[in-house]
């Protein structure tokens, strides 16, 4: 039985799937960190920008929401190779994990932003008229209704675009971003190592699982529904 | 008092402007229960939340004692807005929040209380609205007459002068409607606030209000005390109303008066004269013999009144007005 595993897996060296496995663990939880530090202050503009609310202001919405549109309209792959020239201004390369970063952020945070702004809208107008008749300001009426209210609906939003980061991340390995989505290309695909490609996309299947429970244990811990 | 001064709000739909109130005057008075009563898109809705400026009027100006308050700018209008404590028909409670969180919630937002003065206060609230119990639960684990419960203790943590009721109990059932009015009622007696209530129940206005303003396509149709506007309705809407809430079918009486014999006449006592034994002394008096058609005896606040309609023949019918008008029965002929 191990004979025939060490000959099914003769190309997986251990080694490499390991750190492949960290350095994807590590680009998904940057990308991710900052694609909710700037995706949600980002998703409660659109929200309050929008028809209606509280501090409506047409244009400002237009503008901001071009740019999101935009950002996710083109096709990751693409985004990583017009992303190229500013991630080398930003950080000085545009290779391994590092490289990868900014072009995860630039798909990741606009995604996210249109989560928060929709999970914001489900909020019951009700909860905002009360808070406002309470003789609370926007800020008060974000902070202190809004957002505790939207809480599992953007923590729904943070496990899917974690999910989502995960497949961006492998993509990455196409322009060498580093991680099991390199792993895969470069053994994998380029090498016709079957044995790699299997291993990766089962590391990723189970990662995208374990992100997705513990997402769905935290919208529940969080909703009082 | 709050007094609307020429107050009026219209909406901008498709470049048209499309009246929600028309110019409005009146006057609430300090400590008095008003009831607001109309169907809805009657125009109630809009103008309980001029008084808090959630709407914005269109023209003319709402003077709270004496100050107009459609001038306030966002810091007044935040501190102002304090002063007047609002309820809901779907409550709005947080739902993140526990009941102990939710009371404090306006407080806290005024940032002008300490912590023990927060916790002071929401412990003298829960126990005003017996709910001293439920303290750490959330709204998701309350029943809906707790609910709004919460939603009272809640609206009155920063003290206010005025409390409005948005259909305060038009989501609850019979019983646990009762209660949340009595507990409104013992507020504005024990508080001396001054509550403004809208609802489309005429039976709510009867049980806890002072005074009434009736409302129909943006324009108030009938305004007076309760017990007026109740037993001798006016306007048609108004009609309308009572008989919904007193279940007469109007077609169905038109029958009746057509098969009763004699004078129809439609008596009505209020007061402590309810309890007096009139109607067999005027009788025997005038020799006249009466059928009832319909009737009710009942309570407008804490004021009894009955409103009978009978069919009244032979004997002296002028005679038995005078006795029946002598002991301060309004009577109404009726046919």
């Amino acid at each position: 039985m191990e004979a025939l595993m060490q000959d099914l897996l003769s190309n997986v060296d251990w080694v490499e799937i390991g750190i492949a496995s960290w350095d994807t663990l590590i680009m998904v939880a940057m990308s991710l960190l900052f694609s909710v530090v700037i995706g949600l202050p980002i998703g409660v503009l659109l929200f309050l920008f929008g028809k209606r609310q509280l501090l409506e202001q047409p244009l400002a919405y237009a503008v901001l929401s071009f740019v999101v549109n935009v950002l996710r309209s083109v096709p990751f792959i693409i985004l990583l190779i017009v992303m190229i020239p500013f991630t080398v201004m930003m950080i000085g390369t545009s290779l391994g994990v590092a490289g990868a970063i900014p072009p995860l952020v630039a798909g990741g945070a606009p995604f996210f932003a249109r989560l928060v702004e929709t999970s914001l809208r489900e909020v019951d107008r009700g909860i905002i008229e009360a808070t406002q008749a309470m003789g609370a300001n926007v800020r008060q009426i974000v902070f202190g209704a809004l957002l505790p209210e939207a809480l599992p609906g953007i923590i729904a939003g943070v496990t899917v675009t974690a999910i989502t980061l995960v497949s961006y991340a492998a993509m990455s390995g196409v322009i060498g971003g580093g991680g099991l989505g390199d792993l895969a290309i470069r053994f994998g695909y380029q090498r016709f190592q079957t044995d790699v490609m299997v291993i990766t996309v089962a590391l990723l299947v189970i990662f995208v699982q374990l992100l997705q429970m513990l997402g769905d244990r935290l919208v529940i811990h969080f909703s009082r529904k | 008092m709050i007094v609307f001064d020429q107050i009026e709000k219209s909406y901008q739909v498709g470049g048209k402007a499309i009246p929600a109130l028309h110019p409005t005057n009146f006057a609430i008075e300090t400590g008095e229960v008003f009831g607001i009563v109309g169907h809805s898109g009657a125009g109630k809705s809009t103008l309980v939340r001029l008084i808090n400026l959630l709407e914005r009027p269109t023209g003319g100006s709402i003077k709270i004692d004496g100050e107009d308050v459609t001038h306030y700018n966002a810091s007044q209008l935040r501190a102002f807005r304090r002063n007047v404590g609002m309820i809901f028909q779907h409550f709005n409670l947080l739902s993140s929040k526990t009941v102990n969180e939710n009371i404090a919630f306006p407080m806290k937002l005024a940032c002008i209380y300490s912590k023990t003065e927060i916790q002071q206060r929401v412990a003298e609230l829960l126990e005003l609205v017996s709910l001293s119990e439920h303290a750490t639960k959330f709204p998701s684990q309350l029943s809906g007459g707790q609910k709004q419960r919460v939603g009272i203790a809640r609206a009155l943590a920063c003290r206010p002068t005025i409390l409005l009721c948005d259909e305060a109990t038009s989501a609850l059932d019979p019983q646990t409607t009762q209660s949340v009015l009595k507990l409104l009622a013992d507020i504005n007696r024990e508080l001396g606030l001054t509550i403004v209530l809208i609802t489309h129940e005429m039976d709510v206005v009867r049980r806890v209000c002072d005074r009434v303003a009736v409302m129909d396509a943006g324009r108030v149709v009938e305004m007076g005390p309760v017990s007026d506007v109740f037993l001798h309705p006016q306007h048609p809407t108004t009609r309308d109303f009572v008989f919904e809430s007193e279940n007469i079918d109007s077609l169905e009486l038109q029958q009746d008066f057509k098969k009763a014999k004699g004078r129809i006449l439609r008596l009505t006592f209020k007061g402590e004269s309810t309890y007096d034994p009139l109607l067999g002394s005027v009788a025997r008096k005038s020799g006249v013999d009466f059928s009832i058609i319909s009737g009710r005896i009942d309570h407008i606040k804490d004021t009894p009144y009955g409103q009978l309609t009978l069919a009244l023949v032979g004997g002296d019918l002028a005679v038995a007005m005078a006795a029946l008008e002598a002991a301060d029965v309004h009577v109404e002929v009726m046919n």
